[in-house]
């Protein structure tokens, strides 16, 4: 099986044919416009190898993420970046490509935090393997990680190996009524202390966090901590996580309904930009729903110390990404060059002119 | 050599007590921790600024000069070892903390702090920096980032590559880089982790932004004796298994434990193996954890279990396991500490064919383990002054690290690969993955120029040492006996 991929990305490269990699298609929305062949990853399927006392798990790319799911709760773990699936059949190769994180991010870590190896296949047809199953491993350089968050530009994922975690023994969501700014410093202050927290959201005026640890451990913090709680709190924050509540509407048919995800400094204070905002991991994410231009929400990013994605909505000229300054962008396109010479791996999707 | 005219040039850029060239002054940089590595540097510079760094790389790069950096010279693996005709670039007169922000919980440091003087800054604000390699008192986050440094408590908080937001760094060329920001990502590639763990081989780090951690509120220690290093083994998935992460989980062998009591009196029990395992966090939580801990270590088949119940019982606990190093070097005139990784399971085969080689060898090894996360430290015993006995002790732990990737593991967990390890990086990775990784060394420094000959082989190398790749746990010819 992996042959044949090889063999079809080595035919590509030959032919100057590019290539778009779509796995369960529950992603195809992220990223700039991106034309080509598509090469379906759904094939390579399965969980290659699960060791729950090494905490470690390796599957092929296309392996559903509810697959993987399901068979890490059996032994009461999970994967901790919570990766999202938009509501649809999302695989380990699109998440570990797209690099995205849910709700407890912040606390536990992101995708990449969490990814020990990979194997890939990259834009000549050569596989390649990189990292490994074991925890700490400082051999070379982290070609795995740099494989998170790369949409499939410098390779095809094939396998992926990612440390997992014990699943908590108990979560218990809270609720308070407070206003964006105290919401954001709440956030940020318990975050600064012992606290088992393990997400945090607010919106229209609700700040709601997440508890997870021993049983003992989430009754004390809540007794400490107050609020309201939540009750099918897993419900709520699958939703945020899969964003398929109302705010983030799918189809966007009017620049109002354009999604923008601003990664900020997470004390940031209120950015002031209209009354369509969600907030998560711990003050870090603002979603805005903004008809304003890209350069406006570009500056206000980046002035609070982050960067400004078109979530969902039509790209600007430079991209739905946060444009690179020249010395970063030189060293993308040579990483580029080195991985993929003739750009025929999701072209333009990252960045249009890679 | 350099040129009298580069050193001349070279003196323009700096104050004249940041470059020194008189040999009674270049002899203490003459090896990194790994003092089995000597070589006296050309020249060492120790730049007082940011500006600095960037004028002493932009002349280097202009006259095709290549510059080695080094931070506090801790390392283990001859990484800051200096290169014939190369600048030794010292960053640890850039020591300075430029800015503690409690409430995001983030520090900017310049790249000479101390990994220790991070948490001691932090303290009164109830934070800590997660990371904790053994010369944290003497380490600087500098090299920390270069060798993305773990330590003890690496399996719950993650290592270097974990606790860090942002970089401004420098390529030879002398262009800035601000990688990483200060949200909790950045667009494009995951540049953070590319420069994380690189070994001074893409560009020189002026500046990092650490991730700040609220401290545990309660740190408890359980200690467990086992007749058998196998059941100890054991022992440690079964912890995990039961749900917990412990913060620390630490396994010494009879002759590391024998070395550590003779030297500390920590009250060890005289066994083959020794778990510690540490857990932390919110008390109600390490209250539980504890009493699980309990169980599943006398479920495992522990021949004595002890709780600290005091502060000071714990860090008694610790000190034994924390003077290992040392106390192993009493027993010999030297050491030689490996540092590779294995799957957890694999640790009883692993341990065995040590203990076979040992023998082999003529050469004694104690063994002390991160068990948590697999990395093991075998200390290779040996007299250097007994001729040819460095050169054994060096085989002998080179073929530890082949053993180590065919059990599916890696050459090093946590030290890097230096120069000392160059060429089991044969054994780990095929030819088509190091091209890959001279490569990426490419899309910095073309010109190979930073740090030149460390962390990667050239190919040619690999076929004159006569290194076998072993590919994911299978040799590449299984067929063929070996010896």
């Amino acid at each position: 099986m992996l042959t044949e991929f090889a063999d079809r990305i080595r035919s590509a490269h030959a032919a100057n044919t590019p290539l778009v990699i779509q796995g369960g298609g529950s992603k195809d929305f992220y990223g700039n416009a991106h034309e080509g062949e598509v090469l379906n990853t759904r094939a390579l399927t399965g969980v290659v190898d699960y060791q729950p006392k090494e905490l470690v798990l390796t599957a092929q790319a296309g392996t559903p993420l509810a697959e993987i799911e399901a068979l890490l709760a059996e032994h009461e773990q999970m994967l901790a970046f919570e990766p999202p699936h938009f509501g649809g059949p999302a695989t380990l190769g699109g998440s570990i490509a797209a690099g995205l994180s849910g709700p407890r991010r912040p606390y536990a870590g992101a995708a990449r935090d969490f990814v020990l190896g990979v194997r890939i296949i990259d834009g000549t047809g050569q596989p390649l393997r990189f990292g490994g199953q074991v925890i700490k491993n400082v051999a070379g350089y982290d070609v795995s990680r740099l494989m998170v968050g790369a949409l499939g530009t410098l390779g095809l994922i094939t396998e992926v190996s990612l440390k997992v975690l014990p699943q908590p023994a108990r979560e218990t969501t809270l609720q308070f009524e407070l206003d964006e700014a105290a919401a954001i410093e709440k956030m940020n202050q318990w975050a600064g202390q012992p606290l088992p927290l393990s997400a945090s959201s607010w919106h229209a005026g609700l700040l709601s966090i997440r508890l997870s640890g021993a049983a003992s451990a989430v009754h004390a913090a809540q007794a400490r901590l107050g609020g309201e709680p939540l009750h099918d709190a897993s419900a709520f924050w699958q939703r945020l996580r899969d964003q398929t509540t109302p705010f983030f509407d799918k189809r966007p048919l009017h620049p109002e309904g354009y999604k923008w995800r601003l990664a900020v400094k997470p004390t940031t204070p209120p950015l002031k930009l209209g009354d369509a905002l969600w907030i998560e991991w711990g003050g870090a994410v603002r979603w805005l729903a903004s008809d304003l231009p890209a350069a406006t929400l570009r500056e206000t990013a980046k002035t609070a110390g982050g960067h400004a994605t078109l979530f969902r909505g039509t790209a600007p000229a430079d991209g739905v990404f946060t444009p690179l300054v020249p010395a970063l962008l030189a060293l993308h396109r040579n990483l580029k060059q080195r991985f993929d010479p003739r750009g025929i791996l999701n072209r333009g999707r990252l960045y249009p002119d890679f | 050599m350099l040129s009298p005219t580069f050193l001349s040039q070279l003196r323009k850029l700096l104050p004249d007590h940041c470059v020194l060239y008189a040999r009674e002054d270049l002899v203490p940089f003459e090896s990194d921790g790994l003092s089995a590595y000597r070589n006296t540097p050309d020249v060492v510079v120790l730049p007082e600024n940011e500006a600095q760094v960037a004028a002493v790389l932009r002349l280097c790069h202009a006259n095709r000069v290549a510059v080695v950096a080094r931070g506090a010279g801790t390392g283990l693996a001859a990484g800051a070892l200096p290169v014939d005709g190369a600048v030794l670039l010292v960053l640890a007169k850039l020591n300075r903390i430029k800015a503690i922000d409690p409430l995001a919980r983030t520090a900017v440091v310049e790249p000479g702090v101390r990994n220790l003087a991070i948490s001691e800054a932090v303290a009164q604000h109830g934070l800590y920096y997660a990371p904790d390699p053994s010369s944290q008192i003497a380490c600087s986050i500098g090299g920390n980032v270069a060798e993305n440094s773990g330590g003890v408590h690496c399996l719950k908080y993650g290592l270097t590559v974990h606790n860090i937001q942002k970089l401004r760094a420098w390529t030879i060329d002398g262009q800035l880089l601000e990688i990483g920001s200060d949200a909790l990502d950045a667009p494009g590639y995951d540049l953070l982790a590319l420069m994380t763990g690189s070994e001074g081989m893409l560009a020189v780090i002026t500046e990092v932004t650490v991730k700040l951690l609220p401290r545990p509120e309660r740190a408890q220690v359980v200690l467990a004796a086992f007749d058998d290093v196998a059941q100890a083994g054991a022992a440690v998935g079964n912890i995990i298994a039961a749900g917990v992460i412990p913060a620390g989980l630490e396994m010494m062998d009879r002759l590391a434990i024998e070395a550590a009591e003779a030297f500390v009196h920590a009250g060890y029990p005289m066994t083959e193996a020794l778990l510690l395992c540490e857990v932390d966090g919110v008390n109600e939580e390490v209250s539980d954890d504890i009493l699980t801990v309990h169980d599943v270590l006398a479920a495992s088949g522990a021949t004595e279990i002890r709780t600290a119940e005091s502060e000071e019982q714990r860090l008694k606990f610790w000190a034994g396991r924390k003077a290992a190093f040392p106390a192993v070097g009493r027993l010999a005139p030297d050491y030689y500490c490996m540092d590779g990784t294995i799957p957890r399971a694999q640790l009883p085969h692993v341990l065995k064919r040590i203990g076979e080689m040992s023998a082999e060898y003529g050469l004694a090894v104690a063994n002390v383990f991160h068990a948590g996360d697999g990395n093991l430290h075998p200390l290779i015993l040996f007299d250097a002054n007994r001729p040819g006995e460095l050169a054994k002790a060096e085989t002998f732990g080179g073929k530890i690290l082949e053993l180590c990737v065919e059990a599916g593991g890696t050459i090093t967990g946590e030290h890097g690969v230096g120069l000392e390890k160059i060429r089991q990086m044969c054994a780990q990775f095929a030819p088509p993955e190091l091209a890959r990784f001279h490569d990426v060394k490419a899309a910095f420094d073309p010109d190979t120029l930073l740090n030149p000959g460390k962390a990667v082989p050239e190919l040619h190398r690999c076929a004159e040492w006569g290194a076998m790749h072993v590919h994911g746990g299978q040799l590449a010819h299984p067929e063929l006996p070996r010896f």
